[in-house]
């Protein structure tokens, strides 16, 4: 008999010219991707000639049911790991017919901050550490634990190997060759602390670009547990007690802070970034409290902290950066549910163009 | 649905030629491996070219939460049998950032012994059996044993083959391969007197890259009972009573030892190890006192036993050697368990550096 497999992974190269597309953007929780697919008579590269598109926004929260169209505006193109030949995924941002940002787009603003001048000059790099926790399916108990109980200790699962020790691998690696494979800028993965959590690092990546790789990363990554019949978590605190939380550490740096004299660039981005403290906080992800508790390798939330090599800081300067008086900060504050266009681009704003008045 | 597998093992040759460099670490337990990933742009095949990393040594026991940086350099570069294209293993130890050997890094000292202009001249070459057992996941108990229960007595289990001799014979197997695939130095395996051990071989290896190929090799094993959903132990006496133990016998010979004339500086050898018999002993591996207690193939722990062909000897000569009147010998005494940069340096330091004063 014919496999699913074998239709699935047909290559259509030599049988039509036409490509498949899908079309990811984000739905009304902020944090739910959607997507879509449509064919399109033959490969493309560049964003600007691909067809805007609509979908039904009252299905997703973003729309009342007597007006639900709502357009999406392809924004970034990378190759689809799942169907691989000339296909692709295209991830987009949500407008009104009449042209506006619908209000659960956050692309929008954050392209406007990125392409201030002054932004632009300053060339802002972005790594972000995206963490996530894997949950069995139907019971939502994380991955590899007992039925109805605990592991041991956090202790030996930090990069940790062995049955016992590390639950999941098969879809971090999947996860790790899938994105680079479609273009992503995916500079590393490790199993975390918690055993069940992993890491992986997308970056450096310039400006906007940051957010639209996170976001597509992310759609991988769910549609890789999907094949794997996991459930993915992006809660911050998955599990109380004495279980690190998850964040979404972001690493950031401008041309001013790589150049020589860098780290006194540094200090003064930092000392705004403590002024912002709360705002910052609001906008860095939901539940963001049952995580940062001061406990587990984070800064109290009242609290903003900054140090060399400081794990429990809210913001820590790698021990190179200050050796070599330049270089980047990373801030530990944000969750793993963060939206990485509002994090990076208020990052960009509070450092670049907000003045102390 | 496309396969997990598809994913895993795409081949990255085509679209990128970034490659993924797993780098390998010993935890803070001295026997617990870690690992995590990083993109690299383009293939590496000397270590030398690798960037230094660093890691968070206060989730592995081995720094303080508020200065936590360890860093991470590359010694030995192996390929990767899971990654397969261009991906690579690397294999490093540990320093502080100031550049000292954290105090579990025992390469270090061990790489000074080696680069001794005595001790390079002499070529030293490591042969080294690592033994270890199969364990089922959750229950600890060893693969193939009965749940609560034994299986029959010894006898007819070592090199044994069939479904209630051999148990486990794929991790085994696909180890073998996976380790001659990396490029290591693996010369033979064989299942062993316990039912659910098993061993395999190491070398001939000269000097520092005995404990690195050692290391990697274990690496490997490890990963591979993960996919399989077994656990692999070290512990030198797994099961108290009438069951072997695992030993790490460690073959040794110099360029003296090899050549004519050989047998006799072999014998002086000996003797300056008998003579450091407790020393040594200490630095063998913890929990061996379990397994060196003169029976089941071992000589007593506090007993510097020698002779050829004598399996329940602490050193062991050949029958060839003698005959040939030169060769190597066969230290019996190091436990599954024992760090080879510390043994192997050991017996180095001993037979070539130290003078009985």
């Amino acid at each position: 008999m014919a496999q699913l497999s074998d239709l699935v992974n047909l290559d259509l190269t030599d049988s039509t010219t036409k490509i498949i597309a899908e079309y990811i953007w984000i739905g009304g929780s902020g944090m739910d991707i959607r997507s879509k697919a449509r064919t399109l008579a033959g490969p493309v590269d560049d964003p600007k000639k691909l067809p805007k598109w609509n979908y039904d926004g009252s299905s997703t929260g973003q729309a009342p049911g007597e007006d639900s169209e709502v357009i999406l505006y392809p924004q970034a193109i990378f190759k689809d790991p799942f169907r691989r030949g000339n296909n692709i995924l295209v991830m987009c941002d949500a407008y009104t017919p009449a042209g506006e940002p619908i209000p659960t787009n956050k692309r929008c603003a954050a392209a406007k901050i990125f392409s201030n001048p002054k932004v632009e000059k300053e060339v802002p790099w972005y790594g972000i550490e995206q963490e996530y926790t894997l949950l069995q399916k139907d019971v939502n108990w994380p991955l590899g634990w007992p039925q109805g109980g605990f592991p041991g200790p956090q202790g030996p699962y930090y990069c940790g190997i062995g049955a016992d020790k590390a639950f999941g691998r098969d879809i971090v690696d999947a996860h790790y060759k899938a994105c680079l494979y479609a273009g992503i800028n995916i500079s590393g993965i490790n199993g975390e602390v918690m055993p069940g959590q992993w890491e992986f690092q997308v970056g450096p990546a310039v400006g906007i670009s940051a957010g639209d790789e996170l976001w597509v990363a992310r759609y991988i990554l769910e549609r890789i547990t999907e094949i794997a019949g996991v459930v993915v978590s992006f809660d911050p605190k998955p599990i109380p007690g004495d279980w690190n939380g998850a964040g979404a550490h972001c690493n950031y740096s401008t041309k001013s802070m790589r150049e020589e004299g860098g780290y006194e660039v540094i200090k003064k981005a930092i000392e705004k970034m403590g002024l912002r403290h709360k705002e910052h906080i609001v906008a860095y992800g939901d539940g963001n409290e049952r995580r940062l508790t001061g406990r587990h390798e984070t800064a109290d939330i009242n609290t903003f902290i900054w140090g060399v090599a400081n794990r429990g800081a809210s913001i820590r300067v790698g021990r190179d950066t200050e050796k070599e008086g330049k270089g980047y900060f990373e801030d530990r504050r944000p969750a793993s549910n963060m939206d990485p266009y509002v994090v990076t681009s208020m990052i960009a704003e509070t450092t670049i163009l907000w003045n102390k008045s």
